[in-house]
């Protein structure tokens, strides 16, 4: 079964690829959408066959792949819990998305095209939460790169969209090499890249040896095991901020929303993004073994957390706001991985796919009803229009913003995630905890100010748009709007559903280090990490501190655009700085073109002008074939052809000898 | 079954097949200048022919070969000067495979030249044909002077190509081809002529059990080195190859990234690491430090060229620089990838030089600048230059990862700064691949010069698909390489540690 779930896509691929044209768009579309069908409706049916049962993980093999040596990797499939809840995310939003671009992308040329990237990107993001060893994972992790790379430059004729494209993949990759060498790392210590043996080994490892025994030398430090796990982890943790846009490398992941409105609500919303929050998960047996990382790891979550938040606030372009939103809620993500909170990680991951792909195909409705147009400044009032989306869209925004009552079971999808993670960073033990904590916080206030700025700019208020937009405005068709109407129920009740599943800690796990009878052994649980069960007694304004974020963002937002909309421009200039600060991304683009960019532009044409042209071929080929034509030169003048020339030589010669013979010969 | 000598006919088939084209006449009538038609045609086919035959047979090669065995297979040997040199082939598992990628690669460039070479084809042809029969007899070759004669004998058909069929500064590139690798391969003469004199023989398989003196070791190991080190190119000495490939003819691009560099490769693992090991653990240091520079260096340059082959011919220099740097790691991981690296590199900057050459043909032009949309008229054209783009970049699944991959896991085992420092190489090659695509391929069609393009042709199809298929086939499942390399490189490895150990109890005994 397995098998048919991650292969299907890719027959979809393989299809609409190769035989687009015969199949047209229509049968491109078909083939894909129906493939993606069956693909999710099969991820539930194993969810429930291996979430809900007491089967240890298996391992499926398909073939042999790299066999050298002590390394022997497979293509092979292992299938867990964390497994299942990542074929059920993927597969859930991918197919509604499929369903969903059918509409959407309704007068493009290209849709075979499409359609197929699109499959492909399911492939891979498949292959990569199936796999069994960290090698396939990088495959899968490089593949959704490459699908990114495709879809953000689907329409190639937009210069805009091609550097994004490529944007993108360079970032994405510069966190690769972290995951590469992460990967050497841990064969290095391990002598394996097969998740089952590293699990297996990391306890003993970490309990074997003499203190202080060295046992890797990384860039002249000696490493001990406990350092050593911890570069290890570090190096990962690289490779999973590329991925999940976190901050100082989340520059690609605004930029990325060049690509059609479907693909942000996959790839850069949904699942691609959160590979990084899979990553570390998947990984845990590794991080909890390293506290330094753990605390890393969540200072990086905590500052992305803030830092996007702090962004959202001022941008006009509907899709860079969940955009940035994403990237925040991410950070949220990696603070509950941070602190050992890994089931309430996941749980935020399963309920954010539902609502942000939610906002972001809402958004996409809003944009394909305004004649795509982006901004929202030239929009408002379009409540009254379009009322299907509106209400959609309210629905995300409650689930972003958390919306439920504190200390009971009414909530929405997101007030049951993103309240577990505050809490548990507020309980959390590492040293960033604490800033963890005050971080999100603070962020849920920029959540809900922002998300409520995108709903009343676009929908309330006076219409901006031009006459000419406002007269061809049109709600979206059924085959868009239902998939909307499939997510909004995700994110509605995700939460109240699953809150028990994934978040409760049952006494089984302190025995076995099982994370619950859930999670068994895909989550693991260190030693003394039980903040799964302390979470829950948390004091009452710890528990209500979100809640009163939200409701302030609220108001704060109603004052600002409905109550008095003439607040905020007189608010950014009076801040102009800090509004062009904000605006601007906190300069990141800027700075790393100054850092990065052009010195290495200046540097590559230094070395190819000067390094090779002037150093390498002046002193080497051009410099002696020029040395030996001057000396050719020369000795063609000696032979002048006047006999008086070489007698004069002759002489000379003949004295010379005479002189060397009588005074340095004789002795 | 087999019991002809199929080495010997493997090697000098091209050569029969070029003695068959001398005698077609290329004009109808005495004193014509133009070739006729008829005579074109027929020279080519005889060039293909001979290819794909050489080709086929060569894949007995690959049948008979029995992968159990670490030393060398089907051995010919026959009594040549005296005692001096004889004429000895064989091959083994780092050797064969080299010798299906000649012959896989020969059939490619032949079709690649097949309308765009007008002047003297004939010539041509044969210089192509002489060429591979020096390829393939370098990588079967067991006797040092035969594989010499080899090494330098293919020399001159490349350089014919480029200084005859190139562009406009053909002869400067030629002569700097030339010259670059003969000042290399005269050292390697000297070497050549020392060793026999210590050791009293040229045979190959007696040389890789001999023990050299340490000191002398060191000498002959820089004497290879520096032509080996030429050949690769390594940096600094690789300035030729940008020329070389820049100006030689497609084919001839195809041929010297896909087969002539890979025998710089071969040589190190032929002889600096067999028979100097005490050499090559000194001096592995500075291949890591020459090996890094290339990659990082190579791939900055490679991003700020404006000409798409000196692109692709920069780049060629990084991914060389990964198969040094995997082969001294010397580890199973290493060594294994730096094979499989030279095998997929042959066949993806083959593949991208042909890719380059499809649109030349049509362009006349290789300046990136006056490229821009090219996928709006050839769009089968712009998946496939995709295709080979990320196999050249190491995307897992294609076989430019394999190798590339396997290496920095074998250096990092070795020596974590090289391998930290190499790995930004995959940061590096992404950005000039894309960037370099994004301008070729992606935006709108502007260019008025552009409009008139055609997608690829049958024949180019034909040349261009069976690479995709190779490139994702050996990505995929590249255990068929593995197989045939595992138990030569095993053999490798336990001799270099043994050979490194008797030295040391040596110098502890004493």
């Amino acid at each position: 079964m397995l098998q048919v779930i991650v292969f299907s896509p890719l027959i979809g691929f393989l299809l609409a690829g190769l035989f687009g044209r015969s199949l047209g768009a229509k049968g491109s579309e078909y083939v894909t959408t129906g493939l993606m069908m069956l693909a999710a409706v099969l991820s539930w049916v194993v969810f429930f066959s291996v979430a809900y049962s007491e089967v240890e993980p298996q391992t499926i093999q398909v073939m042999p792949w790299l066999n050298t040596g002590n390394l022997n990797v497979n293509w092979a499939f292992r299938v867990d819990t964390l497994t299942a809840v990542m074929l059920v995310v993927v597969n859930t939003v991918s197919s509604l998305v499929h369903m969903y671009s059918i509409g959407y992308m309704h007068h493009d040329p290209h849709r075979p095209r499409f359609f197929a990237y699109l499959s492909l990107f399911t492939f891979a993001m498949l292959m990569l939460v199936t796999s069994d060893n960290l090698l396939q994972m990088f495959f899968g992790w490089e593949g959704v790169g490459l699908a990114s790379y495709l879809l953000i430059g689907f329409w190639y004729k937009k210069p805009a969209a091609n550097a994004a494209a490529i944007k993108a993949f360079v970032v994405n990759r510069i966190g690769d090499f972290g995951f590469a060498l992460g990967i050497f790392g841990l064969f290095a210590l391990f002598g394996s890249v097969e998740l089952s043996t590293i699990f297996a080994n990391v306890p003993d490892y970490m309990n074997g040896g003499k203190d202080g025994e060295i046992v890797m030398n990384f860039l002249g430090y000696e490493l001990d095991r406990a350092s050593a796990i911890t570069i290890v982890a570090l190096l990962l943790f690289m490779g999973a901020m590329g991925k999940s846009a976190q901050f100082l490398l989340h520059t690609w992941l605004p930029d990325a929303m060049e690509g059609p409105t479907p693909v942000s609500a996959l790839i850069h919303a949904a699942t691609m993004v959160t590979a990084g929050v899979f990553l570390v998960a998947r990984m845990s047996p590794v991080f909890e073994y390293s506290p330094t990382a753990m605390a890393f790891v969540t200072l990086v979550g905590a500052t992305t957390a803030i830092f996007a938040a702090s962004v959202g606030l001022v941008q006009n372009d509907i899709k860079r706001v969940i955009a940035y939103s994403t990237c925040s809620q991410l950070g949220y993500m990696f603070v509950a991985l941070g602190v050992g909170a890994f089931g309430a990680g996941i749980f935020h991951l399963f309920t954010h796919a539902f609502f942000k792909a939610l906002l972001f195909l809402g958004a996409g409705s809003v944009i394909h009803a305004v004649s795509d147009e982006q901004d929202m400044r030239r929009m408002g009032g379009l409540r009254s229009y379009i009322p299907k989306t509106y209400w959609l869209m309210v629905i995300g925004t409650i689930a972003l913003t958390g919306f439920g009552i504190p200390g009971t079971y009414f909530g929405t999808a997101g007030f049951f995630s993103k309240d577990a993670i505050i809490e548990s960073a507020y309980v959390g033990t590492n040293m960033f905890a604490g800033y963890g904590f005050a971080m999100l916080v603070l962020a849920a206030l920029f959540t809900s100010f922002y998300s409520w700025r995108l709903i009343f700019m676009t929908f309330h208020g006076r219409p901006r748009g031009s006459a000419d937009v406002m007269d061809h405005i049109h709600e979206s068709p059924n085959v868009m709007l239902i998939p909307l109407y499939i997510l909004a129920a995700g994110a509605l009740f995700a939460g109240v559903v699953f809150y028990g599943d994934f978040l409760d800690y049952e006494s089984v796990g302190l025995n076995e280090q099982w994370y619950n009878s859930f999670w068994r052994t895909s989550l693991f649980a260190g030693e003394g990490n039980t903040i799964l069960s302390e979470f829950h007694a948390v004091p009452f304004i710890v528990k209500s501190a979100p809640f009163i974020m939200m409701v302030l963002g609220f108001v704060l937002a109603w004052w600002f655009y409905i109550r008095s909309p003439e607040l905020p421009k007189r608010l950014a200039r009076q801040h102009n700085g800090l509004y062009k600060f904000l605006l601007n991304k906190w300069y990141f683009d800027e700075i790393y073109d100054f850092l990065f960019v052009r010195p290495a532009k200046w540097l590559g044409r230094f070395l190819w002008k000067k390094g090779d042209g002037w150093f390498i071929d002046g002193f080497g080929p051009d410099g002696i074939s020029a040395r030996v034509n001057d000396i050719t030169n020369r000795v063609t003048k000696l032979q002048s052809g006047y006999l008086y020339h070489y007698a004069f030589t002759m002489l000379l010669g003949v004295a010379a000898l005479i002189t060397w013979s009588m005074f340095g010969g004789a002795s | 079954m087999f019991d002809m000598p199929l080495l010997t006919i493997v090697t000098f088939l091209p050569l029969i097949g070029a003695l068959m084209i001398l005698p077609i006449t290329m004009s109808e009538k005495e004193g014509e200048k133009e070739d006729s038609d008829l005579a074109r045609r027929n020279v080519r086919n005889v060039a293909l022919f001979t290819t794909l035959v050489t080709f086929l047979i060569s894949l007995l090669i690959w049948i008979e070969f029995d992968n159990s065995v670490a030393g060398f297979q089907m051995v010919e040997k026959y009594e040549w000067i005296g005692p001096f040199m004889a004429y000895r082939l064989g091959v083994d598992g780092i050797s064969m495979l080299f010798v299906i990628l000649t012959t896989f690669l020969m059939p490619f460039a032949i079709l690649a030249s097949w309308e765009n070479i007008t002047k003297n084809i004939k010539q041509y042809m044969i210089a192509f044909l002489i060429l591979e029969t020096f390829m393939i007899g370098v990588f079967v070759s067991l006797d040092l002077m035969v594989f010499y004669i080899f090494f330098e004998a293919g020399l001159i058909p490349m350089f014919i190509i480029i200084g005859v069929w190139g562009g406009k500064r053909r002869v400067y590139a030629s002569f700097k081809f030339f010259l670059y690798t003969l000042a290399g391969s005269v050292l390697m003469l000297l070497a050549i002529m020392a060793m026999y004199w210590n050791s009293g023989t040229t045979d190959i398989s007696v040389l890789l059990t001999y023990d050299f003196p340490p000191e002398m070791q060191t000498w002959l190991w820089l004497a290879f080195f520096a032509s080996l080190a030429v050949k690769l190119p390594m940096w600094p000495v690789h300035t030729w190859l940008p020329d070389a490939h820049v100006e030689a003819p497609t084919a001839g691009s195809v041929i010297l990234a896909g087969v002539l560099l890979k025998m710089g490769g071969y040589g190190f693992l032929r002889f600096s690491v067999p028979m100097f090991p005490l050499a090559t653990a000194d001096f592995a240091p500075l291949i890591f430090g020459l090996s890094v520079i290339a990659i990082i260096y190579t791939s900055l340059v490679a991003l700020m060229q404006e000409d798409i082959k000196k692109l692709i011919a920069y780049s060629s220099v990084a991914h060389m620089g990964f198969v040094t740097l995997g082969i001294f790691a010397l580890n199973n991981y290493g060594i294994q990838g730096a094979i499989f690296q030279m095998l997929s590199h042959g066949l993806i900057s083959g593949a991208l030089f042909l890719c380059v050459g499809i649109i030349y043909d049509r362009m006349h032009t290789r300046e990136i600048a006056a490229y821009g949309g090219v996928v709006n008229r050839m769009p089968n054209y712009a998946v496939v230059f995709m295709i080979f783009t990320l196999a050249n970049v190491g995307l897992p699944g294609t076989s430019g990862f394999v190798g590339e991959f396997l290496i920095l896991l074998g250096i990092f085992q070795t020596n974590t700064w090289a391998a930290v420092l190499a790995t930004t190489g995959i940061i590096l090659s992404a950005a000039y691949a894309l960037w370099l695509y994004r301008r070729v391929i992606l935006g709108p069609l502007v260019k008025e010069s552009l409009k008139t393009l055609m997608d690829l042709t049958g024949r180019e199809k034909l040349i261009l698909y069976p690479l995709v298929v190779a490139v994702i086939f050996f990505g995929v499942y590249p255990t068929p390489i593995f197989d045939v390399t595992q138990a030569s490189v095993d053999a490798l490895l336990n001799n270099y540690q043994a050979a490194i150990e008797r030295a040391a109890t040596q110098v502890t005994g004493n």
